[in-house]
C-alpha cells in the first residue's frame, strides 16, 4: 500500500492557535473536574446528575463526530447506538435481578462484564447494517441510516417482555469491579473518565494514518480509489468504532437513568446529537462536547425559566447557522 | 376479501396524502437543494389552521381556505426570512437550522392551541358513506381525498409537463446556475416553488385534520414518512414521488391491517399483537432499505 497520506500532515497550524487550542482544552479539562465542587459550592449537589447527564451525550457526540465530522458520513440514525447500548445493561440487569436466563446466560449488574458486553453487541448489529448502509452515499446514506434505526427503535416498541413502549427500569447502577456507582459524585467521574479516554482515542485515530485515510474519504473519495485504497472497509471500520461509542455512551445513560426506553432510540435523538456535533464545530472532536454542554445547558435554562423554552432554543438554532458558520470549536479556540 | 379491499382504499388514500406532501419536499430538494425538516411543520400548521377556523365556524370552506393560507404564510415567511440563506449552504446547516424551525412550530402551536388534540369533523355534505360495492359502506370524505389527491396529482404533472413555469421548475432541477444565467429571475422561481410545496403541505394537513387527532407532533411522524417516499421514489422526481407515495401508503396500511393476523397463526395472540404492531410500523423502512440496496437511487430517479 502507498504511504503518501501516512506522511502528509494536515495544514500547518499557526503556533498561536495551537497555544490558543490547548489553554481552552485545558480550561475544559478543569472545569469539568471541577463541576461536582461548584455544584456543593451553590448548594445544588442536584446539579451533579445533570451535568453527568451532559457528560454522557457529549460521548455520543463525539462519537457521531468521528463518521459525520471526519468520515463525512452523516448517519441519521445514530441514537439506535446509544439506545442499544442501553438496552443492553438494562437487559442484563433484568435477568440477573429476576434470576432468569437468556439465551442460557444469567445476567450481570458488574459493569466491568455487561459494559463491554454493550459494546460488543452493538458493534456487532452496527457491522451487517453497515456493511450495506455503506453502498449508498450522500443523503441516501442519511436516509438508510434513519431507516435502520427507525426499524431498531420499533423492535424495541414491540418487545414487550421487555416492557415494550413503557421501557424497563434497572433496580440499581451496575457496580465497578465491586464498588458502588450510587455516589454521584462517583459515578459524575467515572462518566468524566470514559469521556476523556474515548475523545483521547479519538483523538488518536483522527491523527493516525487510519485517520488521515478517512478524512480523504470525505474530501476526495475517488481520488483515495484512484491510489488504491480500500476505502469502503475504512469506512465501515469507522462505522463501527462510532457505533461502540455510542454504545458506551447508552449504557452509563442506562445507568444514570435506571431506565431505557424505546425514546432513546427515536430520530429526534439523532437529530439533537447531529444538532450537537454541528454546533460544536463538525470535525473537531472537542467541539461536539462543547456542543452537548451549550444545547442542554441552554435547554436547562430555558425550560426553568419558561415552559415554552422551544420558542426560543428554535430560533436561536436558525441564528446560530445563518451568523456563526464554524462552529462553536471555532468561536472558542480559533480552529476549524 | 371485503375487508381487503377496504383497506386498499385506505392504503390509496394515504398514499394520496403523502404525495401531497412528498410533491413538495422533492421539488425543493432537487430544485433548491434544501433539505427541509420543517415540511412536516407546514403540514401541521395547515391541520392546524383547519381544525380551529372549523371549531369557530363550522364552515369547511372556511376552514379550507385557513388552513391553505395559514401554510403558504408560514411557508413564504420561512424561505424569506431563513431558507433563503441557505440555498448554498452544506446540508448539516440545513438540517440544523430547519430542525430549529421544527422546534419553534411546535412551540408556537402548543403555546397558541395548547396541548389537547382538536378533533375535526368532516363537512356535512361530505360525512355520510358510500356503497363503493354493494353492502359495503365507505366513508365519502376518505372518498373525496383519494379524488382530490388524484386531481393534483393530475394537475402538478400537467404543470410541471405543460406550462412555463414547469419548464423552468425541470429546467432549475438539472441546471440550476445555466438557468440564472439565461436571465431567469431564479430567487423568484425558488420562492414559487417553495410557496407551491407549503400549499401542497396545507391541503393535506386540511385533508388530514378530519382523520387524524390534529396535535403537536404530527408533523414529524408524517415527515419521516415523507423522507420515506422521496427517497423510495427517487430524489427530486415528482413521478417517482407519486409512485412511492402510493406503494409507501399501501404497504404502512396492509401491514397494518394484515400482519397481526399473520402472526396469530404462530405466535400467541397477544405476543402477536405487539410484535405485529412493531412489525409493521417498520415495513416502511424496510422497503426502503431494500430499495436503497438495490435501487440506490430511488425507484425512478430525475
Amino acid at each position: 500500500m502507498p504511504a503518501p497520506l501516512a506522511s502528509a500532515q494536515l495544514p500547518a497550524t499557526p503556533p498561536a492557535s495551537v497555544a490558543r487550542r490547548r489553554v481552552v482544552l485545558l480550561a475544559g479539562c478543569l472545569l469539568l473536574a471541577a463541576l461536582p465542587a461548584i455544584a456543593h459550592g451553590a448548594g445544588q449537589p442536584f446539579l451533579i446528575a445533570t451535568f453527568t447527564r451532559f457528560v454522557i451525550y457529549a460521548i455520543a457526540a463525539v462519537s457521531l463526530d468521528l463518521i459525520l465530522g471526519i468520515g463525512g458520513l452523516t448517519s441519521f440514525g445514530h441514537a439506535a447506538w446509544f439506545g442499544l447500548g442501553g438496552y443492553v445493561v438494562a437487559i442484563a440487569a433484568f435477568h440477573a435481578q429476576d434470576a432468569s436466563t437468556l439465551l442460557g446466560w444469567g445476567g450481570s449488574t458488574e459493569a466491568l462484564v455487561v459494559w463491554p458486553l454493550a459494546i460488543a453487541v452493538t458493534a456487532l448489529v452496527a457491522l451487517p447494517i453497515g456493511a450495506l448502509s455503506l453502498r449508498t452515499s450522500g443523503i441516501h446514506f442519511i436516509m438508510i441510516t434513519l431507516a435502520f434505526a427507525q426499524m431498531l427503535f420499533y423492535l424495541f416498541v414491540s418487545v414487550k417482555f421487555y416492557g415494550g413502549d413503557d421501557g424497563l427500569a434497572m433496580q440499581r447502577r451496575n457496580t465497578l469491579a465491586g464498588a458502588d456507582l450510587r455516589d454521584a459524585t462517583v459515578f459524575y467521574y467515572v462518566c468524566v473518565a470514559c469521556l476523556v479516554a474515548w475523545t483521547t482515542l479519538c483523538a488518536a485515530i483522527r491523527r493516525s494514518r487510519f485517520g488521515m485515510v478517512l478524512s480523504g474519504c470525505r474530501q476526495s473519495e475517488r481520488r483515495l480509489l484512484a491510489l488504491g485504497y480500500p476505502v469502503y472497509r475504512y469506512k465501515l471500520v469507522a462505522f463501527v468504532l462510532a457505533a461502540a461509542g455510542a454504545a458506551l455512551s447508552g449504557a452509563l445513560w442506562a445507568n444514570a437513568a435506571r431506565f431505557v426506553s424505546p425514546d432513546m432510540l427515536a430520530w429526534v435523538k439523532s437529530g439533537e446529537l447531529m444538532v450537537m456535533v454541528i454546533l460544536g464545530g463538525t470535525g473537531t472532536l472537542f467541539g461536539p462536547i462543547a456542543g452537548a454542554f451549550v444545547l442542554l445547558g441552554v435547554e436547562q435554562l430555558l425550560s426553568a425559566w419558561t415552559e415554552h423554552w422551544m420558542l426560543i432554543l428554535g430560533p436561536l438554532l436558525v441564528l446560530f447557522v445563518v451568523f456563526a458558520r464554524r462552529g462553536l470549536w471555532g468561536l472558542v479556540a480559533g480552529e476549524r | 376479501m371485503l375487508l381487503f379491499l377496504e383497506q386498499l382504499l385506505n392504503g390509496l388514500q394515504y398514499g394520496v396524502m403523502l404525495f401531497l406532501l412528498a410533491a413538495g419536499l422533492t421539488l425543493v430538494f432537487g430544485i433548491m437543494g434544501v433539505i427541509n425538516l420543517a415540511h412536516g411543520s407546514l403540514f401541521m400548521v395547515g391541520a392546524y389552521a383547519a381544525a380551529a377556523v372549523a371549531g369557530h365556524t363550522g364552515s369547511f370552506a372556511l376552514a379550507a381556505l385557513a388552513a391553505l393560507a395559514a401554510a403558504g404564510g408560514a411557508g413564504l415567511a420561512v424561505e424569506f426570512l431563513v431558507i433563503r440563506r441557505l440555498y448554498d449552504r452544506d446540508h448539516l446547516d440545513q438540517v440544523l437550522a430547519t430542525f430549529g424551525l421544527l422546534l419553534f412550530f411546535n412551540e408556537l402551536v402548543a403555546t397558541l392551541a395548547g396541548r389537547t388534540p382538536l378533533f375535526m369533523q368532516p363537512p356535512a355534505w361530505l360525512g355520510g358513506a358510500v356503497e363503493i360495492i354493494p353492502g359495503v359502506p365507505y366513508p365519502t370524505f376518505r372518498l373525496a381525498i383519494l379524488a382530490t389527491g388524484v386531481a393534483v396529482a393530475a394537475g402538478l404533472a400537467f404543470l410541471i409537463a405543460r406550462t412555463r413555469l414547469g419548464m423552468l421548475i425541470r429546467a432549475g432541477a438539472t441546471h440550476r446556475a445555466i438557468v440564472g444565467a439565461l436571465g431567469v429571475d431564479i430567487r423568484l422561481l425558488f420562492t414559487l416553488v417553495f410557496a407551491l410545496g407549503a400549499l401542497l403541505a396545507g391541503l393535506a394537513g386540511l385533508m388530514a385534520a378530519p382523520i387524524l387527532a390534529v396535535q403537536v407532533g404530527m408533523g414529524e411522524q408524517i415527515l419521516i414518512a415523507t423522507f420515506v417516499v422521496v427517497v423510495i421514489g427517487g430524489l427530486g422526481s415528482v413521478r417517482g414521488a407519486f409512485v412511492g407515495a402510493l406503494l409507501v401508503g399501501l404497504v404502512d396500511t396492509l401491514a397494518r391491517a394484515f400482519v397481526p393476523g399473520l402472526l396469530k397463526q404462530v405466535f400467541a395472540p397477544t405476543t402477536a399483537d405487539a410484535l405485529g404492531a412493531g412489525l409493521a410500523s417498520a415495513a416502511i423502512y424496510l422497503l426502503m432499505a431494500l430499495v436503497l440496496v438495490f435501487r440506490p437511487r430511488g425507484l425512478l430517479p430525475a
